[in-house]
């Protein structure tokens, strides 16, 4: 019997030290921001991934599989920020926020991507409506932010000119 | 580290600002490697947030989702010393999962 150290066995006190001083270490190493806390995360499951609105070419079609309407109409009260260039459309930092209440969730479509939608969330209530992430965009293409509240859509969009794609 | 999330959270006033950076290659299935070979489309699904038992955030990513993946949210509540939770389930079923006391 050997730990995961392949060391020969040792007393069962000392190799919960070791162990713990293990996981301390490398705590503070790989992860210097993170801790193990007692609460175990469990992993989410996929069964609810919007496969179907992930596989549309269209905006209406994405937004008909997603959220089951066709149009979401331009509101002012949706910001969409992004660059006006993006040099590389592997990284495009893209982020939303919402000025309106019951969000209850959002995407972001870039229609001139081989598949409409680069990413959805479901904001359940307490969380704010922005969000910041990065996309990738395979040429110029306008940007939509989509954003469901009270059943109802509304977007805001904007055209991003890419220089070098980041699709293929 | 294979599946590594780094999670920095931080409370200010009644709201708690999230950030993490995912590493995961994201590939999108388009893109070909050195030998013309198409490199199969492998991206995270699924990434979920957590408070105190609560979900705070729900991510439906797809394959336009660029590497090692970044994300910035913020919710209402959280104290610092409470675990926010972080995992993930990608196209291939590969999981990970990670929790970070808000500082």
């Amino acid at each position: 019997m050997t730990d995961s150290f392949g060391s020969p066995p040792v007393s069962a006190k000392r190799r919960t030290i070791l162990t713990a001083v293990a996981a301390g270490a490398a705590a503070s190493f790989v992860l210097p921001r993170t801790t193990f806390a007692a609460a175990a995360v469990t992993a989410p499951s996929a069964k609810d991934y919007p496969m179907k609105a992930f596989t549309q070419k269209t905006e209406a079609a994405t937004l008909q599989a997603m959220y089951g309407k066709s149009a979401a109409p331009a509101s002012s009260d949706v910001k969409l920020d992004a660059p006006d260039i993006a040099e590389n459309g592997a990284v495009v930092p893209v982020s939303f926020d919402a000025n309106v209440k019951n969000v209850t969730g959002a995407a972001i479509l870039a229609p001139s991507n081989p598949f409409t939608m680069a990413c959805a969330y479901k904001i359940p209530a307490g969380t704010n409506p922005a969000i910041s992430s990065r996309v990738k965009l395979g040429k110029t293409t306008k940007v939509v932010a989509v954003i469901e509240a009270d059943g109802k859509l509304m977007s805001a969009s904007k055209q991003v000119k890419v220089t070098l794609g980041g699709c293929g | 580290m294979a599946h590594q999330i780094l999670v920095h959270a931080m409370t200010s006033g009644d709201t708690t600002t999230v950030e993490a950076l995912v590493k995961h290659p994201m590939d999108s299935g388009f893109v070909k490697n050195a030998a013309g070979k198409i490199i199969p489309a492998h991206y995270i699904e699924v990434i979920e947030f957590t408070h105190q038992g609560k979900v705070v955030l729900t991510g439906y990513w797809g394959p336009a989702v660029s590497k090692n993946p970044f994300i910035k949210f913020s919710f209402k509540g959280g104290k610092s010393g409470e675990p926010i939770g972080v995992s993930w389930v990608d196209n291939k079923g590969e999981t990970a999962t990670t929790s970070s006391n808000i500082m």
